[in-house]
């Protein structure tokens, strides 16, 4: 079991087999502290899967403030940081618990600006998507078929009409998203930051090629061999990643495709807690402030947790590449 | 038959995977509908593909997802793909025939309010947004509401419009060149509703049994319309709850 695995062999961080030391690789810490400074604009995504909640929880222990968060789905993990206080802006697209219901700090922070207001700048997902693809590919606009007829342009003017230039009527356009920063989490990268992922790929790509900086966190890192001997798993380039965070089970309670399920109880406790300001503190306190680092957190959580959330065993069938020598 | 008794909300998820006979691509949600898509695919749509947001073709869930993220919409799935394909080369390709949406206001054209219940700088309630619901109204060729029937739901006016239904009158949609056709369907927990007159305006298009109209229009915020050839929506069969409550949703998480 994947969970046994990365306990019994003592939390192996930056164990790579016989592959040569990364300036990139750092501990959560580090990489927080070098690439996530006040006032930036930080894009923490995976739709429902690979959200890393260990990077998250850094940045609220590191007490950052006034940042820009920007996800299509916030879930609980912006959820747990803007409880924190540690954004000012929070771009998005939809403001849900996943199957569960409402985001009760968020709504606490819009509602009643506890602990502080929190500017909101909406999209639908697909105008976020594009977005996140004009930033990738450096354009001013991304057109799409969406908006029209419904009142969020009225709230939100970065949402627009134009003429098509060929003829067809007007469409509209939203601008290029370019955040600061970009943390991904995925099933395995290489010391250099070449990052598999395999699941739900969402908008991960799109987002690591907009963003100024790039952080990968992923469960294994591996020999550059593994990447290069399937490589059109590979997501996003080395080159343009920064950090490499060797953080197994660090998107608990979302999931890893192929190595944890989510854990939907902890989504369903935090819909209680999350609906009082006291008990929300007091969870913050406990499992984020009073929590040296994942290892520590992970060793908290009760056993039987991760063994719930193994999903088992659904091999594909190895492909051919063929040898070309 | 004997009558069976059943759940209010096994009555619109049966309803809404009847009403996929022979449909080819459904985008689904959470709850209800993925559970009215997976009745569909095993009775009266065996050919029916399920689409997720998240960037699933062809899902063949073993469990029953608990978010449109499940992983086990993943594993054994026809194929993954982005959000950026997945909105662009299957739902604005025009590939989706039916769009199952649900909301927290819905009006007399089949616009969706799921933003704000309030003014929306200072809402009194702020609700999820669009998520990909309004291009979803805009390009899927047609759509299926799945909300239960509530005076607060069913308004005279939206407080925001998040996604666009037939917006004010028959020729609105197509004025603003919106290649979609628009909500057919508004499955409820007491009535179908369609638009199917000049002025595509909801009315009351099939009771289920023991409802009458008045009790419908109680719960609707407008003066309702209904179809000359009113229909009467037969109960849930013995094979349909089996499937329901054995097979989808053994926990019984959305049909009480």
């Amino acid at each position: 079991m994947y969970w046994r695995a990365v306990k019994g062999i003592g939390w192996p961080r930056q164990k790579t087999g016989e592959s040569v030391l990364s300036m990139k690789l750092l501990s959560m810490h580090d990489a927080v502290a070098r690439f996530v400074p006040d006032g930036c604009s930080l894009a923490i995504e995976g739709f429902t899967a690979f959200i890393c909640f260990a990077a998250g929880h850094e940045i609220i222990r590191q007490r950052r403030r006034d940042l820009t968060l920007i996800r299509m789905t916030p879930d609980l993990i912006y959820d747990q940081m803007i409880a924190a206080g540690v954004a000012r802006k929070l771009v998005f697209s939809y403001l849900g618990n996943p199957g569960v219901g409402s985001l009760h700090a968020i709504r606490r922070a819009v509602e009643k600006s506890i602990p502080q207001p929190l500017e909101l700048e909406e999209y639908s997902h697909y105008g976020m998507v594009g977005r996140y693809i004009a930033g990738a590919n450096r354009m001013p606009f991304f057109p799409l078929r969406s908006y029209v007829g419904t009142d969020l342009p009225d709230v939100n003017p970065a949402i627009r009409f134009i003429e098509d230039p060929y003829g067809t009527g007007p469409i509209a356009v939203v601008p290029p998203l370019n955040p600061d920063v970009a943390i991904i989490h995925a099933q395995r990268a290489d010391a250099d930051g070449n990052t598999q992922l395999w699941g739900l790929t969402g908008m991960q790509k799109e987002v690591a090629f907009a963003a100024g900086k790039v952080i990968v966190v992923v469960e294994e890192i591996v020999p550059e061999e593994v990447i290069r001997g399937d490589p059109n798993r590979t997501l996003i380039p080395g080159l343009i990643v920064d950090a490499v965070v060797h953080e197994p089970l660090g998107a608990h309670p979302s999931y890893v495709q192929g190595y944890y399920d989510r854990d939907n109880e902890a989504y369903l406790e935090w819909d209680r807690i999350s609906q009082d300001l006291a008990a929300t503190e007091d969870w913050l306190q406990e499992w984020v402030y009073a929590v040296p680092d994942r290892t520590a957190y992970i060793e908290k959580l009760d056993p039987g947790v991760m063994v719930r959330l193994s999903p088992g065993e659904a091999l594909a069938t190895p492909v051919n590449y063929g040898r070309y020598a | 038959m004997p009558d069976q008794a059943y759940t209010p909300a096994e009555m619109m998820i049966v309803v809404a995977a009847r009403k996929l006979a022979g449909v080819r691509t459904v985008f689904v949600g959470v709850g209800m509908p993925n559970i009215a898509c997976n009745l569909a695919r095993r009775t009266v749509a065996p050919n029916l593909e399920l689409i997720y947001e998240s960037g699933v073709y062809g899902a063949q869930p073993a469990r029953l997802p608990l978010s449109i993220g499940d992983p086990t919409l993943v594993s054994g799935a026809t194929s993954v793909v982005s959000m950026a394909d997945l909105f662009g080369l299957y739902l604005q390709r025009g590939l989706v025939q039916v769009a199952l949406l649900g909301g927290a206001q819905i009006d007399r054209y089949g616009n969706l309010n799921t933003t704000v219940i309030g003014d929306y700088a200072h809402p009194r309630t702020r609700l999820p947004g669009s998520g990909g619901a309004c291009e979803i109204a805009i390009n899927a060729q047609q759509l299926f509401m799945i909300m239960r029937l509530k005076r607060r739901a069913f308004v005279e006016k939206l407080d925001f419009v998040t996604s666009p239904g037939h917006l004010g009158d028959a020729n609105r949609r197509a004025a603003f060149g919106l290649p979609g056709a628009g909500p057919s369907l508004v499955i409820t927990d007491k009535a179908v509703l369609d638009f199917a007159n000049s002025e595509r305006e909801m009315q009351v298009a099939e009771l289920y049994p023991q409802v009458t109209l008045a009790e419908v229009q109680a719960e609707t915020g407008w003066p309702l319309r209904a179809a000359a050839n009113l229909v009467a929506t037969s109960a849930p069969t013995a094979a349909e709850l089996e499937c329901i409550r054995h097979e989808l949703d053994p926990m019984g998480l959305y049909r009480n």
